[in-house]
């Protein structure tokens, strides 16, 4: 029945999802919202055999996140390991627990480039986002940091109804803190993000905006901002070949050690997730169930098993297929040959259009 | 925008793409956050020579002795090339 399990393209990349801890609580944090605590994270040793192991399976660059990975004081010597396995290291951050010392312990341990999150332009809309007082004047801090040990610097931010206005400004921000790149993320439901759908979700006039600034910036900084944009799926036509395909082009190591095609996928029930305790990286990529699952297209149904699309964005989202669909089978409802789709549309816009319900905010029980 | 790239343009990478050895699919690659440009013989050759001291008239030089081809319509290949991936934020002109 699943995909093909022979002649697999090693992943280009590794997501080390070092820790689940983090001092912020953003209510659209990806992070399932059954977090793991640090009892059950991985020990050093286990993660510097990771890398290694991802290195010898082909992939070229691991992106180090969590939670927040400098809550793991093993941090600098992960990141060292993974230079040595030869791993391009990008470091994803909120930038809380760092600071000069470290940032630049951390490029002498080969550090390639850090990505550093903000929440929103300004502070006060920027700490309430973040949970936490303070929060946004400590990463214009360590922006400059990064910048002063000569790391290359990208600036993320999720955007949602609450932000969604300040793109130029964002845009701005990335230019004065001297990022090379800028990341705007459209919040996606997953995790805390489902949770808060409702708070975060923009208007259909409040994303066409925002689409039209970036567009207007590109042009503009061709050459001196790089700006990514990773568009929302509620108004889309067609669904993003979510993670490139599912168990194409990424591998997620979670805090326990779980090998995941995708951060998303423990919500799918009924897969198999192989772990490194018992399981090599290689082993999981090329046999394991929850890999083999949704691998290419022989498990599709229609409309995408004769769609010309099919190996161009792979049916979509799977864990948006379940939250949606109530089934991970089923096409992506962001998929306008959904049938679920104008049921889909309906509700991004009834949800916009109301007045946002409050946060529901990561870590806390309500 | 940054100013195009001409001949005497001394042209690196930037800091944060790194040009490396793909083993497992025997290729070269540049890498950079998110980003990974496969090379071609010709991308690597043109690549491998931008230091930041060598003019792009000097890599053409080169290259059209490598290849044996003539530097002229070399010089605005390499050119072409190099502009791509400024554009694209890979490649940088080295202030002198
Ligand atoms: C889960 S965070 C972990 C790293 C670090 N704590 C941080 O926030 O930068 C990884 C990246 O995903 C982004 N992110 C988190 N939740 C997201 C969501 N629902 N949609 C899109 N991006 C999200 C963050 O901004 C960050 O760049
Ligand atoms: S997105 Fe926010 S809450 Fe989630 S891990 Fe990053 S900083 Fe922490
Ligand atoms: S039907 Fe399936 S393959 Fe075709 S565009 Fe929609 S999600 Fe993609």
């Amino acid at each position: 029945m699943a995909g093909s399990t022979t002649q697999v393209e090693p992943p280009l990349a590794l997501l080390a999802e070092l820790t689940h801890r983090c001092p912020l609580r953003c209510p659209y944090c990806s992070n399932p919202t059954a977090l793991e605590g640090r009892s059950a994270e991985l020990p050093t040793e286990a993660w510097l055999d990771v890398m290694a192991q991802a290195g010898r399976l082909g992939a070229l660059q691991v992106h180090i996140s969590g939670g927040e990975p400098a809550a793991r004081r093993d941090l600098e010597a992960l990141v060292q390991g993974a230079r040595a396995a030869g791993l391009y290291t990008n470091l994803i951050t909120s930038g809380l627990l760092l600071d000069r010392a470290r940032l630049q312990r951390l490029k002498d341990a080969g550090l390639d480039h850090v990505q550093l999150s903000v929440q929103d332009s300004e502070p006060v809309g920027a700490d309430r986002i973040a949970g936490l007082d303070g929060a946004h004047a400590r990463k214009l801090e360590i922006a400059a940091a990064v910048r002063a040990t000569g790391l290359p610097l990208t600036l993320n931010a999720v955007v949602h109804r609450r932000n969604i206005a300040h793109v130029p400004d964002l845009i701005a921000l990335a230019l004065t803190l001297d990022a090379a790149r800028l990341e705007v993320a459209h919040a996606q439901y997953y995790g805390w993000g489902l949770a808060n759908r409702a708070a975060l979700m923009p208007t259909r006039a409040q994303l066409e905006a925002a689409t039209a600034e970036v567009d207007a910036a590109r042009a503009r900084l061709k050459g001196r901002l790089v700006i990514d944009y990773v568009t929302p799926d509620y108004y889309a036509r067609r669904p993003k070949a979510c993670m490139g395909g599912w168990a194409r082009r990424f591998m997620v190591v979670a805090p326990d050690g779980a090998i995941l095609p995708c951060h998303a996928a423990r919500t799918i029930p009924g897969l198999e997730f192989p772990n490194v305790r018992s399981t090599t990286l290689a082993d999981a990529w090329s046999h394991g169930d929850a890999f083999v699952r949704f691998r290419g297209t022989d498990w599709m149904q229609e409309p995408c098993r004769s769609c010309d699309r099919r190996e161009v964005d792979w049916g979509g989202c799977r864990c948006q297929a379940l939250a949606i669909a109530g089934d991970a089978d089923a096409v992506d409802p962001a998929c306008a040959l959904s049938p679920l789709h104008e049921a889909l549309v309906a509700l991004a816009e009834r949800e916009s259009a109301g007045a946002p319900p409050p946060y529901r905010y990561r870590g806390s029980d309500a | 925008m940054s100013a195009p790239l001409s001949a005497d343009s001394r042209p690196a990478l930037v800091a944060h793409a790194r040009l490396q050895r793909d083993t497992a699919r025997e290729r070269w690659v540049v890498q950079a956050p998110e980003r990974l440009f496969v090379l071609d013989e010709v991308a690597h050759a043109v690549l491998s020579r931008c230091s930041g001291t060598a003019s792009v008239a000097q890599i053409a030089a080169e290259l059209g002795a490598e290849f044996d081809a003539p530097v002229e319509e070399i010089r605005g290949d390499v050119l072409a090339l190099l502009q791509d991936l400024a554009d694209k934020g890979i490649v940088r002109d080295q202030p002198a």
